[in-house]
C-alpha cells in the first residue's frame, strides 16, 4: 500500500526529468556536450550557485533569529509578530520585483534579486524553526544557563542545535526555490539557469538546449538534496503525548528589545509594506482604474479552488513518502523522498511542457483539463509537503502504532486511525504550503489550465502585460489577501499548550 | 483542543475552496464539452495579450457566429507547446506576437498554406514566402529617448557604438523583436558587420533589459538615455498615463537602417486543424477593415490591409524606412542566436 503510494509520488516527481532526458538527448551527444561545456553554461551555473547560497544563508540567519525572538524572548507583542513575520510567504517574487522597481528604479542585478528572494522566502526557514523552538525542551537551555553559560553562549550552543534540522529543511526549500524562480531574476536581470532556460525557449524555439540546461539544474538539485540529508543527525525523537512540553522562561531582552523591534518592523516593511504601498499607489494613479469586481471575484474563487484541490492531491501523494521516510529511514526511502524534490528546482515552463508531452500521449482526455494541471502542481510542489509530513510522522511515537497493531488492526487501519490523526497538524501545514505556492504559480497554469479559465496570477500577468498597472492592482491585492490566509494559518501553527 | 479547532478551521477553508472549484468547474463545463464534441468552436492559441485581442475576438464571434476558445500565453511558449503537442494539438489557429514563432512552426511543417486570395490582401513583404502565415499588423523598431539627456537623436543604430553613448543605451537581447532586428542586420549588412556592432555595443557598456517595457521604464526614469524598442510600447504608455505624464519620446530611423525594421504580428492555421473553414474565416476577419481599424486605434500598430491608415500621431507606413528584406528570412533566427551567444550578448 505505502510502497505503491510512494512509487506513484516518485513517478509524479520524476515525470519532468524523464521528459528532460528525452529532449536533451534528442540531438545526440554532440549538442549535449557542446551545451554543457559552453563557457556560458558554466557562468549560468556559477550565478545560480552564488545566488542560491547567498539567499539561503541570509534566509537562515533572518529566519532563525526571527523565530527565536518570537518564541523564546519577551519581545513586546511577540504573539502578533509571530503571525506577521510569516506573512511574506504570501508575496509572489514577480510582484515584489515590480514593487521594488516602482519604489527604486535603480535596483537591479544579483544584489536586487538576492534582496527580493530573501524577503519573499525567509519564512520557509522561519516557520519550521518557530515550530521546532516551541517543541524544544526548555530544560536544556535552563541547564546551560545554570551551569554558567551566558544568554548568547547558550543560544549558540543549545538553541541553534535544537533548530538545526528544522532550519536545514527550510534552507533546502529556499535553495530549490531560488534555483527555480524566474520572477525576481528576470526583473533584476540576473543570468541564472532558470532564466537561461526561459530565454532558450523564448529565443530559439529549440527545446534541446533548454532541456539540457534543465538537466544541469536537476543534477544541482540532487547535490543540494544530498547535502541537506547529510546535515541531519541520525537521532530522531518522539514524545508519548505531546502535552508534556512546557514553556520555558522567556529570555529577557532588556534594551536589546529596541533594536529587535526595529529590525522586525523593518523586515515587515520591506517584505510586505513595499509591495502593498506600490499596489495602492498604482491603484490611485493611472487611467485604467475602475475595478471589474465580477472578474476579480471569479478569478479569486478559481484560484482558491485550484489551490485547495492541489493541496489535497499533493499532500495525499506526499503522505506515503513521508511515512516511509519517517518510519523506515534508509537509503531506499531517502532516494524515494529525494525523487519527489527534483521537480521543485525546475522552472514552471519545463514542468508544464513535460506534462504537455505526457498529456497528449497518455492522458489525452485530461489534456488541458483540471486533473492534469493539478498533477503539474503536484510535480512542482511535492517537496513542500513531503518534508512537513515526514517531520510530523517522525514526531509521532511508533510505539502507538505497534500497540494498535497488537490489538489486531490491519496496518492500513493503523495508519488511517493512529498515524494520520496524530500527524494532522503537520498535514494541515503541508496543505497550506502547497496552497500558497499554487496560488502564485503562473507558467504551468497558462499552458495547462482549462481553456478560458482565469486565476489571479494569470489576470495579473495579462494586465501587467499591457502595462495596465492600475487594472492589475486589484488582482495583486486579491492574491495577497487570499494568500495571507494560509500564511497566517502556518504562522499560528502549533501554539504551545498551557 | 486548540489544535483540533485549528485543524477543523483548516479543513473548512479547504472545503470552501473545493466548493468554489466545483462551482467554477461547472461554470466552465459548457465550454469544455464543446471541445470534445468538436462542434463549431474555433480553438485559438494567442501569443498576443487578452487585453489587446480579446475585444477583437468578441467582434469576430458577433460577426460570424463562430464561437472561439482562446489560450493566452507568450508566443514562444505556445510555439514550444504546439511543437510538443504535434498532430494532437487542440489548436486550430496560432496568433503570434512575431513572425519568428510562426516561422518556427512553418519550418516543422506544422502550418498549412493559406488561400491565395487571403494572402493577396497584404503586401508580400509582410507574409511567409511559403504562404503559411500572413501578417495582420505592423510593428516598427524605434529609438525611445529621454529628451533631458539627448539633444540630437542618432540617425542610425550604427551611431550608438559612438563613445558619446557609452553606458547610456538600453537593449533587450532576449526579446524576440530585438532578435528579429539583429537578424535583419545580419541579412542586410552581413554577418561580420552585425558581429562587430554587437561587440562594439557591448564594449560601449550597453545595458541589457528583459523586455521593451523595462527599457521604456528605464528611459522614463532617466536611467537610460536611449532604448531600442517597438513603437507601440511607447504609444500604449501614453494612452495609460496621458501624454503630459510621459517624458520620453520616440524616433523612427530613416533610410535602410536595420534599426527601422518593420516586423509583423501574424496568424497561421495548423495542418491538424479540425475547424479549417472557421480558421480561414478568422484569418480573413483579421484582415478586414473592422479588425485593421481596431489594430490601428487600440494597439497603435500599423494596419497592413483594407486600406486603413495608421494612427495620426504616427508617420504613415509608406514613409517608414527600414531594410529591404523578406520577412521570411527573419527565420534564420538560429544564426542570430548563435551570434548573440558567441558575442556573449545572450546565452
Amino acid at each position: 500500500m505505502l510502497l505503491v503510494g510512494g512509487g506513484v509520488a516518485a513517478l509524479v516527481g520524476l515525470t519532468p526529468l524523464v521528459y528532460l532526458v528525452i529532449r536533451a538527448t534528442e540531438g545526440g551527444l554532440g549538442p549535449l556536450r557542446e551545451t554543457v561545456l559552453r563557457a556560458r553554461t558554466a557562468e549560468l551555473v556559477w550565478n545560480t550557485v552564488e545566488l542560491a547560497v547567498a539567499v539561503t544563508v541570509s534566509c537562515v540567519v533572518i529566519g532563525v533569529a526571527a523565530a527565536w525572538l518570537v518564541t523564546s524572548t519577551d519581545l513586546p507583542g511577540r504573539r502578533v509578530w509571530r503571525v506577521v513575520l510569516g506573512l511574506p510567504l504570501a508575496v509572489p517574487t514577480y510582484l515584489a520585483g515590480y514593487a521594488w522597481l516602482n519604489v527604486r528604479p535603480t535596483i537591479s542585478g544579483t544584489a536586487g534579486a538576492w534582496m527580493i528572494l530573501t524577503l519573499c522566502s525567509y519564512p520557509y526557514v522561519y516557520l519550521p524553526v518557530v515550530a521546532a523552538l516551541q517543541r524544544a525542551d526548555p530544560a536544556q537551555v535552563e541547564m546551560a544557563r545554570s551551569l554558567g553559560r551566558g544568554p548568547v553562549a547558550s543560544f549558540l550552543t543549545v538553541t541553534l542545535r535544537q533548530t538545526r534540522v528544522a532550519a536545514a529543511s527550510g534552507a533546502l526549500l529556499v535553495a530549490l526555490y531560488v534555483m527555480s524562480d524566474f520572477g525576481a531574476v528576470s526583473i533584476m536581470r540576473v543570468d541564472v539557469l532558470a532564466r537561461g532556460i526561459y530565454n532558450s525557449y523564448r529565443a530559439s524555439f529549440d527545446r534541446t538546449p533548454a532541456a539540457i540546461l534543465g538537466c544541469v539544474l536537476v543534477v544541482m538539485t540532487m547535490a543540494v538534496v544530498v547535502a541537506e540529508s547529510l546535515t541531519r543527525g541520525r537521532g530522531r525523537s518522539a514524545r508519548v503525548g505531546a502535552g508534556s512540553t512546557r514553556r520555558g522562561q522567556p529570555q529577557r531582552l532588556g534594551w536589546v528589545a529596541v533594536p529587535a523591534l526595529a529590525a522586525s518592523a523593518a523586515l515587515v516593511v520591506l517584505a510586505i509594506g513595499v509591495p502593498v504601498w506600490s499596489l495602492f499607489s498604482a491603484l490611485s494613479t493611472g487611467r485604467s482604474a475602475g475595478i471589474d469586481w465580477d472578474r476579480v471575484g471569479q478569478a479569486t474563487s478559481t484560484t482558491l479552488g485550484w489551490a485547495a484541490a492541489a493541496a489535497l492531491l499533493t499532500v495525499a501523494l506526499a503522505v506515503p513518502v513521508g511515512v516511509l521516510a519517517a518510519r523506515f529511514p534508509g537509503r531506499a526511502t531517502r532516494a524515494l523522498s529525494g525523487a519527489t524534490y527534483l521537480g521543485h528546482a525546475l522552472p514552471g515552463i519545463v514542468v508544464a511542457l513535460s506534462l504537455v508531452f505526457l498529456g497528449v500521449r497518455v492522458f489525452t482526455p485530461f489534456y488541458q483539463r483540471l486533473p492534469l494541471l493539478l498533477l503539474a502542481y503536484a510535480a512542482l510542489f511535492l517537496p513542500l509537503a513531503v518534508g512537513s509530513v515526514e517531520d510530523a510522522v517522525a514526531r509521532t511515537p511508533a510505539s502507538l502504532e505497534d500497540a494498535a497493531r497488537s490489538l489486531g488492526h490491519r496496518s492500513w487501519v493503523v495508519w488511517w486511525r493512529v498515524t494520520i490523526p496524530l500527524a494532522l497538524p503537520g498535514l494541515a501545514a503541508a496543505c497550506a504550503m502547497v496552497a500558497l505556492a499554487t496560488m502564485k504559480e503562473l507558467p504551468a497554469t497558462l499552458i495547462l489550465a482549462p481553456t478560458g479559465s482565469r486565476t489571479l496570477a494569470t489576470e495579473l500577468w495579462t494586465q501587467t502585460g499591457v502595462r495596465a498597472f492600475a487594472a492589475a492592482a486589484p488582482y495583486a491585492a486579491a492574491l495577497l489577501v487570499v494568500a495571507i490566509v494560509p500564511s497566517a494559518l502556518l504562522s499560528l501553527g502549533r501554539r504551545e499548550r498551557g | 483542543m486548540r489544535s483540533r479547532k485549528r485543524v477543523a478551521l483548516a479543513a473548512l477553508v479547504l472545503l470552501v475552496g473545493l466548493l468554489a472549484a466545483c462551482g467554477s468547474e461547472q461554470a466552465d463545463e459548457p465550454v469544455e464539452s464543446d471541445t470534445t464534441t468538436a462542434s463549431g468552436t474555433l480553438v485559438i492559441y494567442s501569443g498576443r495579450n487578452e487585453e489587446l485581442v480579446g475585444p477583437l475576438l468578441d467582434m469576430f464571434t458577433e460577426k460570424t457566429g463562430i464561437e472561439v476558445e482562446v489560450r493566452y500565453a507568450n508566443s514562444a511558449e505556445l510555439s514550444a507547446t504546439i511543437l510538443e503537442e504535434g498532430d494532437a494539438s487542440p489548436a486550430d489557429v496560432f496568433l503570434s506576437q512575431d513572425a519568428g514563432a510562426l516561422g518556427a512552426l512553418d519550418e516543422e511543417g506544422i502550418l498549412r498554406s493559406l488561400d491565395q486570395e487571403t494572402l493577396d490582401q497584404v503586401d508580400t513583404r509582410f507574409q511567409a514566402e511559403s504562404g503559411t502565415w500572413v501578417g495582420v499588423s505592423g510593428r516598427a523598431r524605434v529609438l525611445v529617448y529621454d529628451p533631458a539627456q539627448v539633444s540630437e537623436v542618432p540617425e542610425s543604430v550604427f551611431d550608438l557604438t559612438d563613445e558619446a553613448w557609452s553606458g547610456k543605451v538600453a537593449w533587450a537581447p532576449t526579446n524576440a523583436s530585438f532578435q528579429a532586428f539583429v537578424t535583419a542586420m545580419r541579412v542586410t549588412a552581413g554577418e561580420d558587420v552585425a558581429r562587430q556592432w554587437l561587440e562594439d555595443m557591448q564594449a560601449n557598456g550597453t545595458v541589457a533589459y528583459e523586455s521593451n517595457d523595462l527599457i521604456l521604464a528605464a528611459v522614463e526614469e532617466g536611467q537610460a538615455a536611449i532604448g531600442l524598442i517597438n513603437h507601440y510600447y511607447w504609444a500604449e504608455l501614453v494612452a495609460e498615463e496621458g501624454a503630459e505624464n510621459v517624458s520620453s519620446k520616440i524616433a523612427f530611423l530613416p533610410g535602410e537602417d536595420p534599426g527601422a525594421l518593420v516586423n509583423v504580428a501574424g496568424v497561421g492555421v495548423l495542418e491538424s486543424a479540425t475547424h479549417s473553414a472557421e480558421a480561414d474565416a478568422f484569418v480573413d476577419f483579421l484582415l478586414s477593415e473592422e479588425a485593421q481599424r481596431y489594430f490601428s486605434e487600440e494597439t497603435f500598430e500599423y494596419p497592413l490591409a483594407a486600406g486603413v491608415d495608421a494612427d495620426p500621431s504616427l508617420p504613415p507606413l509608406a514613409t517608414l524606412g527600414g531594410p529591404s528584406i523578406d520577412l521570411s528570412s527573419l527565420s534564420s533566427l538560429e544564426e542570430t542566436l548563435a551570434l548573440l551567444a558567441d558575442t556573449g550578448v545572450t546565452s
